[in-house]
């Protein structure tokens, strides 16, 4: 049978923001355990929260840049259950009336195409700390550095419906959450995680079959491998007439698998209620429009102007405008070297190529986006050739300096006078006078082959400085001439 | 000298005719010499008392006091103090010491007070007799066989016993009111959110306020002028401007309108506390207020809403005390679900553990619409039906509870009996309002409290009136026969 993926998605986001959402501990990574939990934090007796206004702030610029609606009154709700690294025994979280509600964005996907993803919701909550279960024989030890810190938790509709589509949309929702400065993104610490749900049914029906969980699946890669394994693993299910348990999964990134944490039948009762120690988020239409007037340029509208202002291509303008970075970056070559379509291609094959290679990011690049541009106006003004504009990146890379020192100093000047590259080519001809011979007696094809070879013969006696386009065209005057002796 | 009200003791310190230091050892020798009689105090740390009075006599001698430079009070151990044991009348916080202090104890640290020490309370703040306290009951001292009302009942008795001049509660459904009426004292639970709640052991989030309690209305001004105020760290906390409490005391009541709440002078009174109350209400009549008869509609639902509403928050309140940061914790845990089940067994008294228990099933799934959902709805209708009055009346009247003290023991098997103390005063907590307990007379040699109800940060008014009437009786000015026996 032909079956179909359902997926929805949550994402754990965690904001940028100064201190934690309730406390005024600091929420920087990878601080000693427990030097960034206050009274608060720790849950000590008689100790209150008190809202950080900044995480309303940035909850409010994601639901601007995803045109939902905003909850001008939301309420933050106790979610209770007991765990060590939960000190209050409560999460702050909302439930009932979360202050982001319905809205959607679109993604496009390696094919032009593009598809909209609906958003449920998206509401403000607190982290939980860490138990720590290595380096200590017989205990569990609690790190509450980040218990606290903000998060918004953005729930997709059961739009998606393929691997591929997931890892689109999620990186959508990077580069949105990212160009809006809402959050560092870093997934690898932790800054954006996601929970799969996950459910099949048979191609061309519409009703919704049973799902699963799939918990904390924290990278692009993880999550398009647990979800073609997840697939897999209900499908044959299905296939053999079973029925998929509703439960919660974790995915093994070791053993590419996912097993089962727990079902709903044990499932906690959260005992939501309305927090009693928090006033309720109330927030006026001034202050909404406030951020709106401050959002930057949003990645779909960047894709869009790249397509127009510079004629790029929509897989292109969509590479290009990932990142609020490579975007700015993009743009300062362009407009340095006057040529986007060269500029799109130059950072896009040599810049992101390098700059995968060494596994680094484009706010790491050694090279500016002015150096760059300069070198391709070098190749634009046939002071170099592309090829030989490779070699200068390399030493531009590794610190040599700009284009025009390297050139000089390396001595990559391309010769386009006409009188040096004709001397060359006189002596090319006079030393392969077999060769001469054999082009005059040549068909079209075999001649094309033998041009080749004489380029080359210039090109290394030049030491590649020739200008080839000038080469090509002594050469096709020389060789008529001889053919006309 | 343990006679004088903190307005005396503190013109006295003012005028140099005592020490700071003279006063605490009065107070502390008092302690140690009848403390035994009434169990009122959980911890007593003396060096620091008699530190913080020489400190405070410096300040008196060099022209830097403050309005309570001085003058020693008493916290209910429900304030976190730093560096003092913080009980909250637990085994569960019997080893805690907080390295903070509750924003009221700083703000009375800021004034001058002198902490005498922590009183005893019923556990969490869970109970109307002190009787649930870990540490054993505290006694009434007008008659140490009856139980001093709860939850403040450390505080109460310690204040009638003439062992502190005034002392701190706080009131999530009587605990200020009731014990200051059965204690013979003047106790004031402020409008919710007009008091910080940052560093008190949270009962019930919604409904506990701290208070002072103290013999008269013009020293719980004094207190409350310290007390009140808005608290950036208490997202509750009221940003409504303070008022010098103490400068409305003698205005005149003429034209005050009181209302008399039918319901609460109805089945359930004990006979004699009402005529207590009416001859009390005679006398402000006398004053020239007009006694206003009126309804509050809803009061019957007032018991069944609160013990829906204060157990729920309280059941999720109390889920950080699980033996894995600070307080108890069980001998060898075998695992997680031992260490939190041994824990919170042994580390929570018997009432505690009934109230997470109801409190846990009113938010269960299933029970949340019919409960909890339904009890926030009906507390509208209590708030509404104080409004309404409020339109005709500017302050309400009636007992503080249904009858005098009660014998220790007589109610601690049967929890609806004393959940039905607190029917006059779990009304106020559930709309929110302030309300007054001041001494009224006597059933028996016991003393009966008059209750006033006020609008929403209508504090200034119910002291003026409470003061008011002090002023013509002196109910409040009765000291019991075991505080002044004797040589001290």
């Amino acid at each position: 049978m032909q079956w179909e993926t359902v997926i929805g998605l949550e994402v754990h986001l965690q904001l940028a923001t100064q201190s934690k959402i309730f406390s005024g501990s600091a929420t920087t990574f990878g601080a000693e355990p427990n030097t960034q939990a206050s009274a608060v934090d720790l849950a000590m007796p008689g100790m209150l929260p008190v809202l950080n206004a900044q995480a309303v702030h940035h909850a409010i610029k994601f639901g601007i840049g995803i045109g939902a609606q905003i909850s001008k009154h939301s309420v933050f709700d106790r979610k209770n259950y007991f765990y060590p690294d939960l000190p209050k025994g409560y999460q702050i979280s909302q439930f009932e009336t979360p202050i982001i509600g319905k809205g959607s964005f679109e993604i496009l996907m390696e094919d032009g195409s593009s598809r909209t993803i609906g958003i449920t919701r998206a509401h403000l909550e607190e982290d939980a700390g860490k138990s720590l279960h290595e380096d200590f024989i017989n205990y569990t030890g609690i790190d509450l550095n980040r218990a606290g810190t903000p998060l918004l938790e953005i729930v997709s509709e059961p739009d998606i419906r393929s691997a591929a589509e997931a890892v689109a949309y999620l990186k959508a929702l990077h580069s949105l959450v990212t160009y809006l400065g809402i959050s560092d993104g870093n997934m690898a610490e932790g800054s954006m995680r996601c929970d799969v749900n996950i459910s099949l049914r048979p191609s061309g029906s519409t009703l919704l079959g049973t799902r699963t969980e799939i918990k904390n699946v924290n990278s692009f890669r993880f999550v398009e491998k647990a979800i073609h394994h997840e697939f897999q693993r209900q499908a044959e299910i299905l296939e053999e007439g079973g029925t998929i348990t509703q439960e919660t999964r974790l995915y093994d990134a070791d053993l590419d698998e996912t097993r089962s944490m727990r079902s709903k039948e044990v499932a906690n009762d959260y005992r939501y209620f309305p927090e009693p120690d928090l006033l309720p988020v109330v927030v006026d239409d001034a202050y909404i429009e406030s951020i709106r007037k401050s959002l930057p340029e949003l990645p779909d509208g960047k894709r869009t102007r790249f397509m127009t202002q510079y004629g790029l291509g929509p897989y292109d303008a969509n590479v290009l405008s990932g990142s609020k970075p490579l975007a700015d970056y993009f743009e300062a070559v362009a407009e340095q070297c006057g040529d986007a379509k060269i500029a799109s291609n130059w950072v896009q094959v040599e810049l992101l190529g390098q700059l995968n290679r060494v596994g680094s990011s484009i706010e790491e690049c050694p090279v500016s986006a002015i150096a760059l541009g300069s070198l391709i106006r070098r190749i634009l003004d046939n002071t170099i050739s592309g090829k030989m504009a490779k070699q200068v990146f390399e030493s531009m890379w590794a610190g040599e300096g700009d284009a025009d020192e390297i050139i000089e100093a390396h001595g990559l000047l391309q010769v386009s006078d006409t009188g040096a590259i004709e001397a060359i080519v006189d002596d090319v001809l006079s030393a392969n006078a077999a060769q001469v011979q054999q082009y005059l007696n040549a068909d079209e094809a075999k001649r094309k082959k033998l041009v080749g070879f004489f380029v080359g013969q210039v090109m290394k006696l030049s030491k590649g400085q020739a200008n080839p386009q000038v080469v090509n065209e002594l050469l096709a005057k020389k060789l008529t001439h001889n053919e006309a002796e | 000298m343990h006679t004088k009200s903190v307005a005396q003791l503190a013109k006295g310190l003012r005028e140099r005719q005592f020490s700071s230091a003279e006063v605490t050892r009065t107070y502390l020798d008092r302690i140690n010499a009848l403390d035994g009689q009434y169990n009122s105090f959980i911890t007593v740390d003396e060096s620091a008392a008699l530190a913080a009075a020489e400190a405070a006599d410096e300040r008196l001698a060099n022209g830097t006091a403050y309005a309570l430079t001085g003058i020693p009070i008493a916290h209910k151990d429900i304030f976190c103090t730093d560096g003092v044991r913080t009980s909250c009348g637990s085994r569960m916080l019997d080893n805690f010491v907080p390295p903070y202090d509750a924003t009221v104890v700083e703000r009375f640290k800021s004034a001058g007070a002198v902490l005498l020490g922590k009183t005893n309370m019923d556990e969490f703040a869970m109970g109307s007799s002190n009787e649930s306290s870990f540490y054993g009951p505290a006694r009434n001292p007008w008659n140490t066989d009856l139980v001093p009302g709860g939850s403040s009942g450390g505080s109460a008795a310690a204040v009638a016993g003439l062992l502190a001049p005034a002392a701190t509660g706080t009131d999530t459904g009587g605990s200020i009111r009731q014990p200051a009426a059965f204690c013979g004292i003047t106790g004031l639970k402020p409008t919710y959110g007009r008091v910080s709640r940052l560093g008190i052991v949270a009962f019930a989030s919604s409904l506990d306020q701290a208070g002072p309690m103290a013999h008269s209305a013009e020293d719980c001004a004094l207190l409350l002028n310290a007390m009140a105020g808005h608290d950036p760290l208490d997202s509750t906390s009221a940003t409504v401007a303070t008022q010098d409490y103490c400068a409305t005391l003698s205005d005149s009541l003429d034209g005050l309108r009181i209302g008399l709440p039918k319901e609460y002078f109805g089945e359930g009174l004990d006979a004699t506390t009402g005529e207590c109350i009416n001859t009390a209400l005679k006398e402000l009549e006398e004053q020239g207020a007009k006694l206003v008869e009126m309804s509050l509609p809803h009061s019957s639902l007032t018991v069944p809403t609160y013990y829906v509403i204060a157990p729920a928050e309280a059941s999720t309140n109390l889920a950080r005390f699980d033996g894995v940061r600070y307080g108890y914790r069980c001998e060898n845990p075998a695992d997680l679900h031992d260490l939190y089940s041994r824990t919170r067994q042994e580390g929570f008294g018997e009432e505690v553990k009934r109230r997470i228990l109801v409190g846990t099933y009113a938010l269960s799934a299933g029970y949340y619409d019919a409960y909890y959902k339904k009890a926030q709805q009906v507390r509208r209708l209590i708030k509404q039906d104080f409004m309404h009055c409020f339109e005709q009346v500017d302050i309400i009247a009636g007992p503080t509870t249904p009858g005098p003290a009660f014998a220790l023991g007589a109610k601690s098997n049967d929890p609806v009996a004393m959940y039905l103390e607190d029917v006059y005063t779990l009304a106020v907590n559930l709309a929110g309002l302030p309300g007054l307990s001041l001494p009224a007379g006597f059933v028996e040699g016991k003393p009966v409290g008059l209750q006033l109800i006020g609008q929403h940060f209508g504090e200034a008014l119910l002291l003026n009136v409470a003061h008011r009437f002090q002023q013509a009786t002196d109910w409040h000015l009765r000291t019991p026969g075991s505080a002044t026996e004797g040589t001290l």
